[in-house]
This record gives structure tokens, C-alpha cells and sequence, in this order.
């Protein structure tokens, strides 16, 4: 069954003829990790944004639609859409630097989506955080919930964060690079400590990333995007084995092996971003959308 | 204790100041030409009258004698005479500081409430043409200054459609109660709101018109920042928990947008304070500011000194409260 499904979705620049995602369809099921992965700019993120209603305001949906649980979240009224997406969906950001309000102190940045949004009393919503920051083992976590992000490291606060993406037990997670800002040691613990609790919690995980290692770790299926548009959406495993698109064969081979650190690394060969890239151009023109 | 040397140099970075601006403000006033007994004796007096008054002030003596004199007064609190009121100037100020004082501060809240109102609803309507009407508005608040914007608000709502007073503090004729010259302030003590209505009445035009170029400021760049914080990652971040936009404005952007307005408006707030003059002198106002351009008419030497020294007293306390209030709202700073 599943949970998230985008299909045609078109995004552009905003009263320009500019795509910035192409004809994107995709599916995540319950409980499954889906990877988003592409070159700087092949709209990965800009695909998280969109099912989060946090695209930048200079951007606009044209055509499309994102289901949630069988619901059309492109056809609800501004309020319902926000406060569906409140409850059941949240962001794992990408720097933990700056994703913390640096005015508030760390406990109410955790609790404030379940008393305001799900309206719990504040006695449980403040057990509920002590409970999740001991999850994301967090030591002494009295004294964190009293803290100012600034007091705080980067390792930390990518904790805290996770732990509030999780606090309202939602279905699906948009995490947007979640490693990438970390210092390479705090990586990896970051990286296993999502597929944790994303497991124990069975949400389901869109999972924004350009490393492909980082994907036959923690993901099910993904979807390689090229210039906004999905050349390749399937299971992790068939990806790796025989990929069916020549760009997703070109990205393995650009993609440093553990078991072979002594291979030359092959660049992603020019005929075959000319042929993707052919490829987008003739979507371009069966496009009919003023 | 970081803290407290940091009050501590404050302290005497103030002090010095004061006696700066003492300094400047006494020889100042000296060497420009006028002098006040020639304008205290009638046309005719004798050589002699004038020096026989001339001395009485201890104006016969050199400058800086007559410094260290006036100066070692002030360490006792002893501010002078004033030449024109024959009052000891201490009293004479201080009579007038509240209603400057609440004539300031009337002014501050109608700009902040203002110049808020135009940052948040601008911010929420950004890139509309709501917002380019407040920019369009905050522009033409900005280019007039706040003695023309006196006399615009005096023709309109004194004189067209007459709302308000035009003149004075309150209404001559009432019988007022009151034991401090705070009016605004203990009218509202001793619940007789048929008063407070009665000064807000005075108050009103001239505050707004000090409030109005203030109000366009903090408009200006509170929406500044608020535009640039709300692109920040934690803002983003709140909107996916589900809150809508005034909401995410108010709770997350404001309170980290607030922080370089709040040292501008500790800036302006003394401009402010030095606006006064020009506008108590137009709605002939019982304030400092009024008394001040009497003082300089009549040459009034011992009380220019005071009014000057009182006036710098306000521009530092103004600063220090402002530093405070930042360290107060900036946990960063509170624990440095």
C-alpha cells in the first residue's frame, strides 16, 4: 500500500516557462525508505519541498498531484493542507546549525507541533520529549530541554531534530541531506541512528541524498532524478544489480567503491548526459502548459 | 562579575560624558555673542546698573573661574539660578522633565505600534502590492520631517476637522488634582479618566508627529529583517509542523528579526527626545523642550546648562537601557 504518491507533478518558476520538476511521478509505501537521488540542482530536494508545501514562494505547481494516504494535498484549502501535513508528515533538515531557532530554548521547539497541533496538554507533550531525546540517546536530557541551540553541538542538534521529526508519530519523513552538513565521524552515527528509529517507528522515509553508499544502506527503493525529471524509479536492489538507464549506470560507475578503493572513478561520459538530456528536451516539447 | 565590570565601565564612560558635554555646553554659551544681563535691563541703564548686576551672576568673573564655581555647585546638586525665573534651575527642570518625558514616550508607542503594524503586515503580504503601499507610505513618513508633518496634522485635525487640541497640556480651566507633574501617567492612578482623556487630547497630535518618521523607520527595517529571517532554515522548518503564517511570523521570525531594529530605535529614540523642542514650541506644550528655546531667547545662561545636562542624562540612560534590553532578548549575549 502505499503511503505517498506523486504523480506528473510539474513545478516551475513562477511566471516563467523555467521547469524546475518534470512530469515527476513516484510511490513510497508504508514503512519504506525511498531515495531521492541526482546532481546538485536535479530538483531532489525541490521534490521533499513540494509534498512538505514549503516550496519557495517564487516557484508554483502547474500541474499534478501529491497523494497522502489516498488524499490529494494539492486540492485542500491551504488550512487543511498545512494541518493535515502537521500532523502526519515532517522534515529532517539538512544543516542542524541552522534549523534551530536560536531565540527559543530547545524544549518547546520539540513540543510546540503537539500541544499546538494535536493539543496535548503540556505535562505529556514534555514527557513525551524527554522520552525521544533518550531514544536518540541523548545524555542528560533534562538539561538539553532547557537549552539554547547556540549551547549546543551540530551532532547534537541533528539529534534533537530527528527526535522532533519523530515526536508526532507521523507516517512519512522528508529527510533532506540529513549527513551532509555533519562532520564525517558524527555521519555515519546520524545515518544509523534515522534507519533506528525509522524502523522502530515503521514511518515511511523520502530520503533526499546524492550518495549512492548512503542509499544501499538505508533504502528500499529510489528514484535517480536528472534536470527534474525521474529517469529511473525502482527497488534498491535491481538498481544496483542491473540498472535499466544508461545515467543510473554512468552514476555507479562515478560512485567510489569500499571494496575497491583503488579504481579509477569514470566521470559521468558526456554522450550520456547528451542523450538524458536529449531526452528532457523531448518531454519539453509534448509539455502543452502556458 | 564580567557583568559587572562591563556596568562598571559604563558607569564611567557615562560620567565622562557628562562632564564633556558640561564642558562644551558652558563655554559654548559664553563665547557666542548676547549676553543676558543686557537683555534683563531696561534701554538706558547705567554703566554702573549693569555692572552691579553683572556681578550678582558672578558674570564679572573670568570663564573658567566662573566653571569650577557652577561645576563644584553641581556635585552638591546645586544647578544654579535661573537668571529670567529667579528659580533655582534644578526644580525648573525637573518640573518640566515628565511632561517631555511622557510626551516621548507616547511618541515611541504610537511608532513602534505603528512601524510594527507596517513591518508584520508588509512581511505577510510580501511581494503584493499591499506591500509596496506601505514602502510607498514609509517613503513619504521618512522624506517630511516631524515639524511639517505638526503642522499637516494641526490643519487637519485642528483646524479642518477639529478633533484634537492644538495647544497647551491640558485644559486651563480644569481643576487637576495631581501631586506630581506626571499627568498622563496619574490620571490614569487615580482613575479620573475625564482627565486622562483631556491630556491624551494635548498629547496626541504632537506625539504622532514625532511618532511618524520613527514609525517609518522601524516599518522599514523591521520588515528588512523579517523578509531575511523568514527564509532562514528554522522558519521553513516551523511551517511544516503545521502552523500558518502569522503564527510562524510572530513566533519564530520576530523575535530574532526584532534585534537590530531594537538598537536603531535606541538610536532614533534620541532623536526623538531632541525633537521635542521644535514640536512642544509648536503646540506650545509645557515641556523641556519649550523651556529650552526660552532659555536660549532670554539668555538664560545657568538654565540652558541644566536643560542641556538633563537632556544628556536621558540620551545615556536611553543607550544603557537599550543594551540591556538586547542582552535580555539574545540568549547568545546573556551568556557571554
Amino acid at each position: 500500500m502505499s503511503y505517498l504518491k506523486i504523480s506528473n507533478l510539474d513545478v516551475r518558476l513562477a511566471g516563467t516557462p523555467m521547469r524546475l520538476l518534470r512530469d515527476v511521478s513516484l510511490t513510497v509505501k508504508s514503512g519504506e525508505v525511498h531515495g531521492l537521488v541526482g546532481e546538485s540542482g536535479a530538483g531532489k530536494s525541490m521534490i521533499g519541498k513540494a509534498v512538505l508545501g514549503i516550496l519557495p514562494r517564487a516557484t508554483e505547481i502547474v500541474g499534478g498531484s501529491i497523494e497522502l494516504d489516498g488524499v490529494d494535498l494539492l486540492a485542500l484549502s491551504p488550512r487543511e493542507h498545512r494541518y493535515r501535513l502537521g500532523q502526519s508528515c515532517a522534515l529532517i533538515p539538512q544543516d542542524p546549525l541552522t534549523a534551530l531557532n536560536p531565540s527559543r530554548r530547545i524544549a518547546p521547539q520539540i513540543t510546540d507541533r503537539l500541544t499546538n497541533i494535536l493539543g496535548w496538554e503540556a505535562k505529556r507533550a514534555r514527557d513525551r520529549a524527554i522520552e525521544l531525546l533518550d531514544e536518540v540517546h541523548i545524555p542528560d536530557p533534562e538539561r538539553v530541554m532547557r537549552s539554547y541551540p547556540h549551547e549546543l553541538s551540530g551532532g547534537m542538534r541533528q539529534r534533537i531534530l530527528i527526535a522532533s521529526a519523530f515526536a508526532a508519530e507521523p507516517k512519512l519523513i522528508v529527510a533532506d541531506e540529513p549527513t551532509t552538513a555533519l562532520d564525517v565521524t558524527v555521519q555515519k552515527q546520524i545515518l544509523k541512528l534515522i534507519k533506528e528509529m525509522q524502523q522502530r517507528h515503521d514511518t515511511a522515509l523520502l530520503f533526499v541524498t546524492h550518495d549512492l553508499g548512503v542509499v544501499s544502506k538505508i533504502c528500499q527503493s529510489l528514484s535517480v532524478l536528472y534536470a527534474g525529471k525521474v529517469v529511473e524509479s525502482t527497488d534498491v536492489r535491481s538498481f544496483f544489480d542491473e540498472p535499466a538507464h544508461a545515467y543510473s549506470r554512468a552514476l555507479l560507475a562515478a560512485t567510489p567503491k569500499y571494496t575497491d578503493p583503488e579504481a579509477s572513478l569514470m566521470p559521468v561520459p558526456e554522450a550520456v548526459i547528451a542523450a538524458v538530456k536529449a531526452e528532457v528536451e523531448a518531454a519539453d516539447k509534448s509539455w502543452k502548459h502556458d | 562579575m564580567q557583568l559587572l565590570r562591563s556596568f562598571l565601565f559604563r558607569l564611567a564612560s557615562t560620567a565622562i560624558t557628562l562632564i564633556g558635554v558640561a564642558v562644551i555646553v558652558f563655554f559654548v554659551i559664553r563665547i557666542v555673542p548676547g549676553d543676558p544681563i543686557s537683555m534683563m535691563l531696561p534701554p538706558g541703564a547705567t554703566d554702573e546698573d549693569i555692572a552691579r548686576l553683572t556681578a550678582l551672576y558672578g558674570l564679572d568673573k573670568s570663564i573658567p573661574q566662573q566653571f569650577l564655581i557652577w561645576a563644584g555647585g553641581v556635585l552638591h546638586g546645586d544647578f544654579g539660578m535661573s537668571i529670567t525665573a529667579r528659580r533655582p534651575v534644578l526644580e525648573l527642570v525637573l518640573g518640566r522633565l515628565p511632561a517631555t518625558l511622557e510626551l516621548s514616550i507616547m511618541a515611541l508607542v504610537i511608532a513602534v505600534i505603528l512601524g510594527g503594524a507596517a513591518a508584520l503586515i508588509g512581511t505577510r503580504e510580501r511581494g503584493t502590492k499591499i506591500e509596496a503601499g506601505i514602502d510607498v507610505g514609509n517613503g513619504m513618513a521618512l522624506s517630511v520631517p516631524d515639524f511639517l508633518w505638526a503642522l499637516v496634522l494641526i490643519l487637519l485635525f485642528g483646524v479642518a476637522w477639529p478633533v484634537f487640541h492644538i495647544s497647551g497640556r491640558i485644559t486651563p480651566s480644569l481643576d487637576l488634582p495631581f501631586a506630581t507633574n506626571f499627568y498622563l501617567f496619574e490620571s490614569v492612578l487615580r482613575l479620573r479618566f475625564d482627565l486622562w482623556a483631556d491630556i491624551v487630547s494635548h498629547m496626541f497630535m504632537p506625539a504622532l508627529a514625532l511618532a511618524i518618521p520613527l514609525a517609518a523607520i522601524i516599518g522599514q527595517l523591521l520588515k528588512q529583517s523579517l523578509k531575511e529571517t523568514m527564509h532562514l532554515d528554522y522558519v521553513t522548518l516551523a511551517r511544516t509542523k503545521g502552523y500558518g503564517e502569522n503564527r510562524v511570523i510572530i513566533r519564530e521570525a520576530l523575535p530574532n528579526a526584532i534585534l537590530p531594529t531594537l538598537t536603531l530605535v535606541g538610536v532614533q529614540f534620541t532623536f526623538l527626545i531632541g525633537g521635542t523642542v521644535i514640536i512642544e514650541r509648536l503646540f506650545s506644550y509645557e515641556g523641556l523642550g519649550n523651556m529650552a528655546i526660552d532659555a536660549v531667547i532670554n539668555r538664560d545662561l545657568p538654565l540652558i546648562q541644566g536643560i542641556v545636562i538633563l537632556f544628556a542624562v536621558i540620551f545615556t540612560a536611553v543607550n544603557l537601557v537599550v543594551d540591556l534590553t538586547y542582552a535580555l532578548l539574545n540568549p547568545r549575549l546573556r551568556h557571554a
